[in-house]
C-alpha cells in the first residue's frame, strides 16, 4: 500500500470510530449537564459543567427508578424463559434427526419475516383478561417470542460443537442422560449459554413497542421514556437515553468474544 | 424413555410457546383487523385508508427504508473490507464499531437529539464555523427534509452494526485462496471484490437485508424521540390508534399492513438473491 492510500485508510478507520463514539460522548455530556447544560449556547465539547448530581436528579424522579426495575425484571425473565425453552429445542436440533425437524426450523425462521412486536396488539385483550396486562411478566412473554428463535438456533450450534462421544462416554461410566448432560455438556456449553442469555436480556431491555402497548402504570424504562417524551425537559430525556445505553453496552462488552460466532451461526 | 420420543419432548415447550405467542396472535391480529363495529368487514381498512395521514405515512416509511437500508449495507461493506486488511487493533476497532448493537432505537433517537436539537452540538459547530448566527431548528414540521435526514443519521448510526456483524461473519467463510488466485492473475482490488467477495457473500447479504428491512419497517421510537409526531410513520400510527384512540381494530389493520409489507420484502429478497448450493463458499 502506498503511503497516501495508507493515510486515507487510517483516516477512514479513525473517522468511523469517531462517528460511533462522539454521539455517545455528547449524550453523556447532556445527561450529566443538567438543565443549564442542555440550553447552554454555544456548547463546548469539553466536559466543563458536568456533575453526578444532575444525573441523580433524573434517577430520583418519581417513576424512573420503578421503570428501570420493571425493565430489569422483564429482561431477567426474558433471559430465563428464552433459555429454558430454547436450549432444549437447540439440543434436540443438534443431537437428533427426527420427522418434523425441518418444519420446526421453518417455524423458527418464519418469526424473522414478521415484525413480532406488533403481535402485542391482540395480546393486550388476552392479557387484560388473565391479569398479565401491565406486568413485567406479561411484557417478558412477548419479549421471549422475540428472543426464543435466536436462543434455539444459537444453542443448537453450540451443542453441535460439543462431541457426542463425550456424552456417550459418560453414559458408559454409569451416568444417566440427565447426569451426563449436567456434568459433561453444561460446563462446556456454559460460556456460550451465558452469551445467548445476555443477548436475550439486551433484546428485552431495548424493546419499545410491545412494552409500551402492554403497560400503563408498571412501565418499563423504554415505555416510560416514550410516554414522557413530549412533556419532559430536554436534559431529562438525554439522561434517560444515557441510562438506556449503559447496561446493554456493558453486557455486550462482556460477551464480545461470542458475537461473531453467534451471528455467523444464527444467519446461516 | 425411548430415544424416539425424546426430541419431541425437548422441542415441545418451544413449539407450544411459539404457537401461543406467535402464531395465535398472528391470526388474532388478522381477525381483529377485519372486525369493525358493524361486524366482519373491511371497515378498519377503510378508516385506515381514508386517514389524512395515511399517504404521508406510507411515503415517509418507504422513503426511510429505501434510504437507510442501502446506506447501511454499503457502509457495512466498507467497514468489513477495512477490517479484513487490519492487523493490530482489529479487535478494538471491531468492538467500537459494534457498540451501537446494544443501543435501542429510542436511545439512538435521544442520542441524536443531543446533537441536532436547537442549541445542540451541530448548531454549535456551525456557529463556531461562522455558518449560522444563532440556534436553528432542524427537527420540526417546518423543516421536514432536515428532520428526515436526522432520522436517517440516527438509524444509520444505530443499525449499521448488525449488518456489519453478519457480513464480517460471512467474510470469515470466504476462502483466502480465491482472492490469492485472482491476484496471481492480476485482478485489481476492485475486481477481486466484485467478482469474488461479493458473490460469495450473497447468503450473508441476503440475511442481513431481510433482517434490516423487516426491522426498518418496524421503526418508530427513533422517529418519536427526534421529531415527536411531526414525521408520521406506519408503526407510530398503529401505536397512536391503539394507545391514544383506543381503537384496536384500526391499529390491527396497520399491523397487518406492516406484516404484509415485511413478508413481501422477505420474499423479494429470497427470490432476487437466491443462493444455489454450488455457489456457497
Amino acid at each position: 500500500m502506498s503511503a497516501l492510500r495508507r493515510t486515507a485508510y487510517i483516516t477512514g478507520v479513525v473517522m468511523l470510530c469517531a462517528w460511533v463514539l462522539v454521539p455517545i460522548y455528547l449524550v453523556a455530556l447532556g445527561a450529566f449537564g443538567g438543565r443549564l447544560g442542555a440550553f447552554k449556547w454555544p456548547k463546548t465539547i469539553l466536559p466543563t459543567e458536568v456533575s453526578i448530581a444532575a444525573f441523580m436528579a433524573f434517577v430520583r424522579i418519581e417513576g424512573v427508578w420503578n421503570a428501570a426495575l420493571n425493565s430489569l425484571i422483564a429482561a431477567g425473565l426474558t433471559m430465563l424463559f428464552s433459555l429454558a425453552l430454547g436450549a432444549p429445542a437447540g439440543y434436540a436440533l443438534a443431537r437428533y434427526t427426527f420427522r418434523g425437524q425441518d418444519a420446526f426450523r421453518l417455524l423458527v425462521l418464519l418469526t424473522r419475516a414478521f415484525p413480532l412486536a406488533m403481535l402485542a396488539l391482540p395480546l393486550t385483550v388476552l392479557f387484560i383478561r388473565v391479569g398479565l396486562y401491565d406486568t413485567p411478566l406479561g411484557v417478558s412473554l412477548v419479549h421471549t417470542a422475540l428472543a426464543l428463535p435466536f436462543a434455539a438456533l444459537v444453542t443448537a450450534s453450540l451443542f453441535a460443537g460439543i462431541p457426542r462421544e463425550l456424552e456417550e462416554a459418560a453414559w458408559v461410566f454409569g451416568c444417566t442422560r440427565v447426569e451426563a448432560f449436567r456434568k459433561v455438556v453444561v460446563p462446556l456449553a456454559l460460556p456460550g449459554l451465558t452469551a445467548a442469555a445476555i443477548f436475550a436480556f439486551v433484546i428485552s431491555w431495548n424493546e419499545v413497542f410491545a412494552a409500551s402497548v402492554l403497560t400503563v402504570r408498571e412501565r418499563t424504562l423504554t415505555a416510560y421514556l416514550l410516554t414522557v417524551l413530549s412533556e419532559s425537559p430536554l436534559h431529562f430525556r438525554l439522561a434517560g437515553g444515557f441510562l438506556l445505553i449503559v447496561p446493554s453496552v456493558a453486557f455486550l462488552f462482556a460477551v464480545r468474544k461470542y458475537l461473531f460466532a453467534m451471528w455467523g451461526i444464527a444467519n446461516r | 424413555m425411548s430415544g424416539q420420543r425424546l426430541p419431541y419432548l425437548l422441542i415441545a415447550p418451544a413449539v407450544i410457546f411459539l404457537a401461543t405467542f406467535f402464531l395465535l396472535p398472528l391470526v388474532q391480529t388478522i381477525a381483529l383487523s377485519f372486525t369493525g363495529s358493524s361486524g366482519f368487514g373491511g371497515e378498519n381498512y377503510a378508516r385506515m385508508l381514508s386517514d389524512l395521514n395515511f399517504v404521508i405515512t406510507i411515503r415517509n416509511t418507504f422513503l426511510l427504508v429505501v434510504t437507510v437500508v442501502p446506506v447501511q449495507v454499503a457502509l457495512a461493506l466498507i467497514m468489513g473490507t477495512m477490517l479484513q486488511k487490519m492487523g493490530r487493533g482489529r479487535g478494538l476497532v471491531l468492538w467500537i464499531w459494534t457498540i451501537p448493537l446494544g443501543v435501542s432505537d429510542l436511545a439512538a433517537g435521544l442520542v441524536w437529539l443531543a446533537v441536532l436539537q436547537d442549541s445542540g452540538y451541530l448548531n454549535s459547530a456551525l456557529y463556531a464555523l461562522g455558518l449560522i448566527d444563532g440556534p436553528r431548528s432542524w427537527l420540526n414540521a417546518e423543516a421536514p427534509v432536515t428532520l428526515f435526514v436526522g432520522v436517517v443519521a440516527a438509524e444509520v448510526w444505530r443499525a449499521t452494526a448488525i449488518v456489519l456483524v453478519i457480513l464480517v461473519a460471512g467474510l470469515q467463510l470466504v476462502p483466502k485462496e480465491y482472492g490469492e488466485a485472482a491476484e496471481v492473475f492480476g485482478a485489481s482490488a476492485w475486481v477481486k471484490f466484485r467478482k469474488i467477495t461479493l458473490p460469495l457473500l450473497k447468503p450473508s447479504l441476503q440475511s442481513a437485508l431481510i433482517l434490516r428491512t423487516v426491522l426498518a419497517f418496524e421503526v418508530f421510537a427513533v422517529v418519536y424521540a427526534i421529531g415527536g409526531r411531526d414525521m408520521p410513520i406506519l408503526v407510530g400510527e398503529a401505536y397512536t390508534w391503539q394507545h391514544d384512540n383506543q381503537n384496536y381494530g384500526v391499529a390491527a389493520a396497520y399491523a397487518v399492513l406492516i406484516m404484509a409489507i415485511s413478508l413481501a420484502a422477505t420474499l423479494v429478497y429470497l427470490k432476487a438473491l437466491r443462493v444455489r448450493p454450488e455457489q456457497q463458499p
